[in-house]
């Protein structure tokens, strides 16, 4: 044990000369090795697939052949196509019906339910649980809820003799019904990105504020909203990034009706292009839809960030 | 504007463990009192029911006689300064200040006027529109400093304020404090765990251990005349010698004898003593190192701190008993050497075994 204490004095230079140590952040190719794995697959299935859906959107594709080359051709077709348009406005205003709702009421709820208490953490692993469910087990709850004659809708509103609004058939309403499920699913993440984010926030900020007379609105709106804004405008653009990505719901409880009304652009994707075998079509739909989402996410992104200050 | 506080027979509890037993205290209008004690002996909980941060459960807190152990923290008049300054992190300092102030809804133009004293008083005008993450720790400092201020409190509470700053700042810092206690003659109350601010501080020092009030006093009184063996033990460094000791009481005053037959004459009052086993203290600047054979007791030096104007000698006596002295700066002992250790009677302390303490008689 001696002798080995002892070796790196044998090691070192002689008094007086002193060699540069080396750098340990110097860049080294055997690093690379660290990152390839991921690289290899990131590459493989998805800047691959980007770039091929990009060239496939150019072109008149069918399952069999990769055909000619027609410029912005697709493009020029999806626009004069009356469902793709209607698509498109449907997305949207099922992200205009889901988006806020999911962010408020997740804040509302994680406001609600940030305390120690029993019934606080029973609550929120309630509010917690539908999220675990797959879409199937969720759009088969609502149409029970929602179906008419039979379903729970029904059977309240029957107690009063009322009679149901048809949140599956009728044309207003279908999109509204479908955002109903979309928020039951989807508000158990941004409730619990909420209740990280407010118990992140330091105690003696509230103690501080409740010596400066802050009432709770105040405490509310000067120290609790300000201390989660990053959080709001992440749940924000998550949420925007998966609900413009709407598909299971609207397929498995309207399947795009009534009249292609809650047809959205993931619907519509694959209508053209695994049934109706119009991949190059289909390549261009998906290309119009991650511009979409690319605009909403950074124009969220952009406008919260240069009204907000820089912390 | 400043206050006088009463606190009254206070009990406090968290859960079954008892933080705060029966406690009494009375604060008079401009003092700077500090309260002082180990982790945990409950000074920070008492500091937070003054604040109106812990609730009382049972007794009476009063400031200027008006009950206030029931109000809202904000509508008791204090203002507080905390150890980790809690500043709004997404607020100018300037909207730190404000945002008290602004609460209760008072004019822009006072608010304006306070904020520029306080940031005269404070030096530090060119910090008002920056944020406090782009402060350093002793500027953070003085805004949470600027924010009690600007609020003109009936009583300054300070909860650890200068634990998290490096001693050069600690030492600056300390000092004007006191300037802006001289200066603004609130009440203020300080909590430490450090005895150097308390001395350096305090008006008076209230010292606490394990859910009492052990002494309260001016810092002299406290460090000169313990009342307790706690007190006596946890003010001043390094911490004062302790040794067993049997008396002798024939005399006026007692004499403490050692167990190898060393013998200190005190000049503490041989009646008032009981017969039980005492503890008998002496501070090492109490302790002259003087030639072997020339002091009460002889000690080999095990350990020697130069501090500079002095230097502490620990040495070892014959029975095994440690006891630091006290010699010049410039000392020439070293280590190993036999001396002679010389104990000031009229400086000797004697603790029975409750802890109690007596004292030579005031000159």
């Amino acid at each position: 044990m001696a002798d080995r204490l002892t070796m790196p004095q044998t090691a070192m230079p002689a008094a007086g000369v002193r060699t540069p140590s080396a750098d340990i952040y110097a860049p080294q190719w055997r690093n690379f090795m660290f990152v390839a794995p991921f690289l290899f697959f990131f590459t493989t299935l998805l800047v691959f697939p980007l770039l091929w859906g990009m060239w496939l959107s150019f072109h008149k594709a069918d399952t069999f052949s990769s055909g000619n080359f027609i410029g912005l051709g697709n493009y020029v077709r999806l626009f004069h196509d009356k469902v793709f348009l209607q698509s498109v406005w449907n997305t949207f205003y099922f992200v205009l019906l889901t988006v806020p709702t999911l962010a408020l009421l997740g804040l509302f709820l994680a406001l609600c339910l940030n305390r120690r208490t029993r019934t606080a953490a029973v609550l929120r692993t309630l509010f917690f649980s539908s999220s675990v469910l797959s879409v199937t087990i969720v759009t088969l709850i609502w149409r029970i809820v929602f179906i008419p004659n039979v379903g729970l809708l029904s059977t309240i509103y029957g107690w009063f003799g009322a009679t149901a609004p048809a949140f599956i058939s009728d044309p207003s309403l279908a999109m509204i019904g479908i955002a109903i499920a979309t928020i039951w699913w989807c508000i158990g993440l941004p409730m619990m990105l909420f209740l990280s984010a407010l118990q992140q926030i330091p105690q003696d900020i509230y103690e501080a504020a409740a010596l400066d007379n802050a009432s709770r609105w105040q405490t509310l709106r000067s120290i609790t909203l300000p201390s989660i804004k990053r959080t709001f405008i992440l749940v924000v653009i998550i949420q925007i990034v998966l609900q413009f990505q709407l598909f299971g719901q609207a397929w498995l409880m309207t399947r795009g009706g009534p009249n292609n009304l809650t047809k959205p652009i993931v619907l519509y994707i694959y209508d053209t292009a695994f049934r109706r075998w119009d991949l190059g079509l289909g390549a261009a739909a998906s290309e119009i839809l991650f511009i979409l989402i690319l605009i909403a996410a950074m124009a969220q992104y952009l406008v919260t960030r240069s009204r907000g200050d820089q912390t | 504007m400043t206050a006088d506080i009463e606190i009254r027979n206070v009990n406090k509890h968290f859960g079954a463990m008892a933080v705060l037993e029966d406690l009494s205290l009375s604060i008079k209008a401009r003092e700077f009192i500090v309260f002082l004690g180990p982790s945990g002996c409950g000074k920070s909980t008492l500091l937070r029911m003054i604040a109106g941060l812990e609730t009382v459960d049972s007794g009476e807190i009063a400031i200027n006689n008006e009950r206030i152990d029931h109000l809202p923290p904000g509508k008791r008049g204090v203002a507080m300064v905390f150890q980790s300054y809690a500043l709004y992190p997404h607020m100018t300092v300037r909207d730190n200040l404000a945002f008290g102030l602004e609460n209760i809804g008072m004019s822009r133009e006072v608010i304006d006027a306070r904020i520029n004293e306080a940031a005269r008083i404070l030096e530090m005008p060119h910090l008002l529109e920056r944020k406090p993450g782009q402060l350093s720790g002793g500027q953070r400092q003085r805004v949470a400093i600027g924010r009690a201020i600007v609020k003109e409190p009936k009583a300054f509470l300070f909860d650890e304020p200068l634990s998290n700053l490096d001693a050069a700042l600690r030492t600056r810092t300390r000092l004007e404090l006191a300037q802006l206690h001289q200066r603004l003659q609130s009440t203020m109350i300080f909590v430490t765990h450090d005895q150097v601010e308390a001395m350096t501080l305090a008006d008076r020092i209230v010292v606490m251990n394990n859910r009492r009030i052990e002494q309260i006093g001016s810092p002299m009184e406290i460090y000169e005349r313990p009342a307790t063996k706690f007190v006596a033990g946890f003010v001043g460094a390094p911490a004062m010698n302790f040794v067993e000791a049997t008396l002798d009481r024939s005399a006026e005053n007692a004499a403490a004898r050692f167990a190898d037959g060393v013998s200190v004459q005190t000049e503490i009052v041989s009646n008032q003593l009981s017969d039980c086993k005492h503890t008998f203290g002496i501070r090492s600047e109490d302790v002259r190192i003087v030639a072997a054979g020339q002091g009460n007791a002889d000690g080999v030096v095990e350990v020697l701190e130069r501090l500079g104007e002095r230097t502490l000698v620990y040495a070892r006596l014959g029975d095994g008993q440690q006891i630091v002295g006290s010699d010049a700066g410039n000392s020439r002992i070293a280590v190993g050497h036999k001396v002679g250790l010389a104990f000031d009677g009229q400086k000797s302390h004697l603790f029975d075994e409750s802890g109690r303490a007596w004292h030579a008689r005031e000159a």
